[in-house]
């Protein structure tokens, strides 16, 4: 078995109302930011998990995805698995 | 008529429902921990508002794995009444007994207020004491009430008749400025394909006394009171 690190990253599916990421926008031009043209929201979570081996982790982290850390209706995942190191 | 109402660990509304049910309904109500998952002895079940689980996450999405959703979902299956009112509607969206999920709102405050409803549809066990066109006020509470579905989803739900309530302005017209959240469709309420199972985000409990400043709550409860007596 190895512990192995995930980076976890969900963010809304294009088209779904993003009401954060469009006051970010406005707050940046604000700020002067002239040349920022979209801000969209997300979540980030880092996982750490014992398995056989990187293709079972995979499999895991897209279950883990799923069931509970995304709404399949509003959001997409992306997911990155590395060895952690010892 | 026997209902239970779940708490699960954030419910706020809880006790409102009680109170609402046994005091001014004067029907049998017990509370049902999220941890007990048997809950064959009720007639209705209430998801009631709050915060389960702090929101964490996204609003309902942990609470849908509490053991008490098992049986809420057998309870459903077998077409016993479920009404989520909400964070129960939320909850009930999680676990995939309701369609849609409720974003932010559009102003991103949190909203607290009386809003007025039309009754969409008048045939369902939740809204048959009420006429069709009828407007209601109930206030709403909440700071992710923004109904999205997709547009597949939302013409479905529109063929099937299934958008029980639609937020109003006092005249009954369903419009931009009545639309307290961003909702699509002005949609504030919904039912499961089965005609059992409804979602709503205002709040009847906190409107069934005229010192509340509306009683249009009571019809909701009475609605599902009196579709149980007539199935007997």
């Amino acid at each position: 078995m190895k512990i192995f690190k995930a980076r976890i990253y969900i963010t809304l599916k294009p088209g779904v109302f993003d009401p954060q990421g469009k006051v970010i926008l406005s707050s940046l031009e604000t700020l002067g930011h002239k040349g920022v043209q979209r801000v969209s929201t997300g979540k980030y979570f880092e996982i750490e998990l014992v398995a056989e081996d990187a293709e079972v982790a995979k499999r895991e982290m897209e279950d883990i995805c799923q069931g509970l850390l995304a709404n399949p209706v509003i959001e997409k995942w992306n997911h990155r698995i590395s060895e952690a190191p010892k | 008529m026997r209902f239970g109402v779940i708490t699960f660990p954030g419910s706020n509304c809880d006790y409102d429902c009680y109170w609402a049910l046994k005091n001014i309904l004067s029907q049998e109500v017990e509370f049902i921990w999220h941890k007990q998952e048997r809950v064959d002895d009720f007639d209705c079940l209430i998801l009631p508002g709050g915060f389960s689980y702090g929101d964490y996450l996204r609003t309902g999405a942990i609470a849908k794995y509490s053991p008490v959703m098992k049986g809420v979902r057998r309870f459903a299956q077998k077409g016993g009444l479920v009404l989520g009112i909400c964070n129960g509607f939320q909850i009930l969206q999680e676990a995939g007994l309701l369609p849609g999920v409720m974003l932010q709102n559009e102003s991103l405050r949190f909203i607290c207020k009386y809003v007025y409803l039309r009754v969409e549809n008048a045939q369902t066990p939740f809204t048959r004491g009420c006429q069709k066109g009828e407007v209601l006020k109930i206030p709403i509470a909440h700071a992710a009430g923004n109904f999205f579905v997709e547009r597949p989803t939302l013409q479905k739900l529109r063929r099937e008749n299934r958008i029980v309530l639609r937020y109003c302005d006092g005249e009954g017209r369903v419009t931009k400025t009545s639309n307290p959240n961003g909702a699509v469709d002005n949609i504030a309420a919904v039912i499961n394909d089965n005609g059992n199972v409804l979602g709503m985000m205002p709040h009847p409990e906190r409107c069934v006394e005229p010192l509340l400043g509306s009683t249009d709550g009571r019809k909701i409860f009475q609605s599902i009171i009196g579709s149980r007596d007539e199935e007997r």
